[in-house]
């Protein structure tokens, strides 16, 4: 029988060579199939949907939230300079976490027992301590060296370390011990035969391993990098404990003038949330870039917007299926 | 047999141990040019550690390898052996093909791409020249219209006949084959030993380690019975085949024939 059982409207069906059913179960063919009515998923669905709408209604509408300031401070000149700070933070952290994290797990990988060792040493030094301890231990570091010698000048550590180097410091050097991780596992999904097959061919192993594994690991290393991109945008309003200028920063200078604090966090929250959405969608092109042989042809990949579609859709239909 | 030509490669008591374990105890092997050799024994004999080590894929513990009668793998000096460093590896290694018993085809290149891969980045042939060799060479292996599949997209006879054609692309002086139908489904094995054939007819120099006893009778100058580290027996194919000297060829052969027979 072909008909879907409890699909609403349906009606048994007979396929072909079935016409003789059973005789003790007498003539199912064309009868009505009623649909099981799911009381606790239209329950659930009331409690939560009366929550959400009550609670953005409460939102919406409380005198405490002085709506129209949060479109006015939007683009405010030192919002947006702080925007511009959180970027670059962001960027550079990145570059440096990843060009790190490519040579703290090479020398993971590696048969030379002090580069392992020292590899290990720093992961478990900076992914073991917290970022914001970090962050501020980079700040006060002209505590330790007052001054910076090299080429037989002396700089004072104070004018050299300011608060954003304090902070692309703090935030790209504890990005590389997380990088080293997903780097090598990376590296390590990708089989031992690449490696031999690339040898055969005439290659060297750093050149094997540049132009064989590391494009290939690159498959697995770039969603989880996505994903520490996403989180670096948000760690970077940590340095906001010491004054960097980034976007909460900022955020904080204004309201600590005009006590409209609800209302700039309100705008530094969407800003951040504006920031992630385009990383993500984003990460969705870079891998689709990289994907080349990933998926058999046959299988229909469908774009970013039919998939968030989908997304959306399924959990309508679970209603009343 | 035709007249064999000059030795290619050889080994002189070859030796490699896996931490305690002896692989290779001591191989003496002579590979001439032209010569089809078909590496025949049970499981954990040695036969692909043996190959990985005239590919340089894996390092050796003792004996010497020669290559057209030069040491490999060492450089001697006075009295004294040094490595060989990366670059002469891979230059020895671009000489040789190997077919491996999983393909390890390249997934993130079409299989055109795959096969111009060498020649383009090691070689430095235009990126042209070696694309349309590539065709050719799919072409010669019943491939020409999956030229620009993914290797996903390949079954496994098909991914395999890529990876043939990838070593032939290098136009090796030799290829070694470690067991390239065992990973394959049976109806797809037929392809394959096809295209080794075509190889053999065309007077490649071949070593197969493999467990297709039909394949080695018809095709094999030379069959070469090993286990537990070591050859036991060698010699033409109607020799060791068909009335083995040693108790051990004779018993492992019976035991397949039997597998095999009850088998099918």
């Amino acid at each position: 029988m072909s008909g879907d059982v409890g699909r609403s409207g349906a009606t048994m069906e007979g396929a072909a060579g079935m016409s003789a059913a059973p005789s003790a179960l007498g003539p199912l063919f064309g009868m009505h199939i009623v649909k099981r009515p799911h009381f606790g998923r239209w329950l659930a669905a009331l409690v939560i949907g009366a929550i959400v709408v009550g609670l953005a209604y409460a939102v919406a509408t409380t005198p405490n939230i002085a709506w129209p300031q949060v479109g006015s401070f939007f683009a405010n000149p030192a919002i947006l300079s702080g925007l511009e700070v959180t970027l670059e933070l962001t960027v550079l952290a990145m570059v440096i976490g990843i060009v790190l994290g490519i040579v703290l797990a090479l020398m993971r990988l590696s048969s030379n027992v002090v580069l392992r060792v020292s590899s290990l040493i720093y992961i478990w030094l900076f992914r073991g301590s917290p970022l914001l301890v970090q962050i501020i231990v980079w700040y006060n570091i002209a505590l330790v060296f007052p001054s910076v010698g090299f080429f037989g000048h002396r700089v004072s550590t104070n004018s050299l370390v300011t608060p954003f180097i304090a902070a692309v410091l703090a935030l790209g050097l504890n990005e590389g011990a997380y990088m080293s991780e997903i780097v090598r596992a990376g590296i390590l999904s990708i089989s031992h035969g690449q490696m031999d097959a690339a040898l055969t061919l005439g290659l060297t192993r750093p050149k094997a391993m540049r132009q064989i594994v590391i494009p290939q690991a690159l498959r697995v290393i770039v969603p989880p990098t996505g994903n520490e991109t996403i989180g670096m945008l948000k760690a970077t309003s940590l340095v906001s404990v010491i004054a960097a200028q980034d976007l909460l920063t900022r955020a904080e200078y204004v309201y600590a003038k005009n006590f409209l604090i609800m209302e700039l966090l309100i705008v530094a929250t969407i800003w951040y949330l504006i920031l992630t959405t385009v990383a993500t969608v984003g990460q969705y092109f870079i891998e689709k870039k990289i994907g080349a042989g990933a998926t058999r042809s046959d299988s229909v990949s469908k774009g970013l917007g039919v998939s968030i579609m989908r997304q959306l859709k399924r959990p309508l239909s679970m209603l009343t299926r | 047999m035709e007249m064999p030509g000059a030795v290619l490669l050889e080994s002189f008591g070859l030796r490699k141990k896996f931490g305690s374990t002896e692989v290779l105890c001591g191989v003496d092997l002579a590979i001439h040019e032209g010569e089809k050799t078909c590496i025949i024994g049970p499981s954990g004999g040695g036969k692909t550690t043996m190959l990985r080590c005239f590919a340089l894929l894996d390092r050796i513990d003792g004996g010497a390898l020669t290559y057209r009668g030069e040491l490999i793998g060492y450089r001697r000096r006075g009295d004294k052996l040094y490595p060989w460093g990366e670059a002469e590896a891979a230059s020895y290694r671009s000489h040789i093909g190997m077919v491996f018993q999983h393909f390890n085809l390249f997934p993130n290149m079409t299989a055109a791409e795959n096969v111009a891969f060498g020649p383009v980045r090691v070689r430095h042939d235009s990126r042209e020249v070696a694309l349309g060799r590539a065709r050719d060479l799919l072409g010669s292996v019943g491939l020409g219209t999956r030229c620009e599949a993914y290797p996903i997209d390949l079954s496994g006879g098909q991914q395999q006949r890529v990876a043939i054609a990838r070593a032939l692309a290098m136009d090796p002086d030799l290829i070694l084959f470690d067991e390239p139908t065992s990973a394959l489904d049976p109806e797809l094995v037929g392809d394959v030993l096809k295209t080794m054939r075509d190889l053999a007819v065309a007077g490649m120099t071949m070593v197969v380690v493999t467990h297709e006893i039909d394949f080695a009778r018809d095709v094999a100058d030379t069959v070469v019975f090993m286990e537990k580290g070591t050859v036991v027996e060698s010699g033409p194919p109607e020799a060791v085949l068909v009335a083995p000297e040693s108790d051990r060829t004779r018993n492992f052969l019976r035991s397949f024939l039997s597998r095999s027979s009850a088998g099918s």
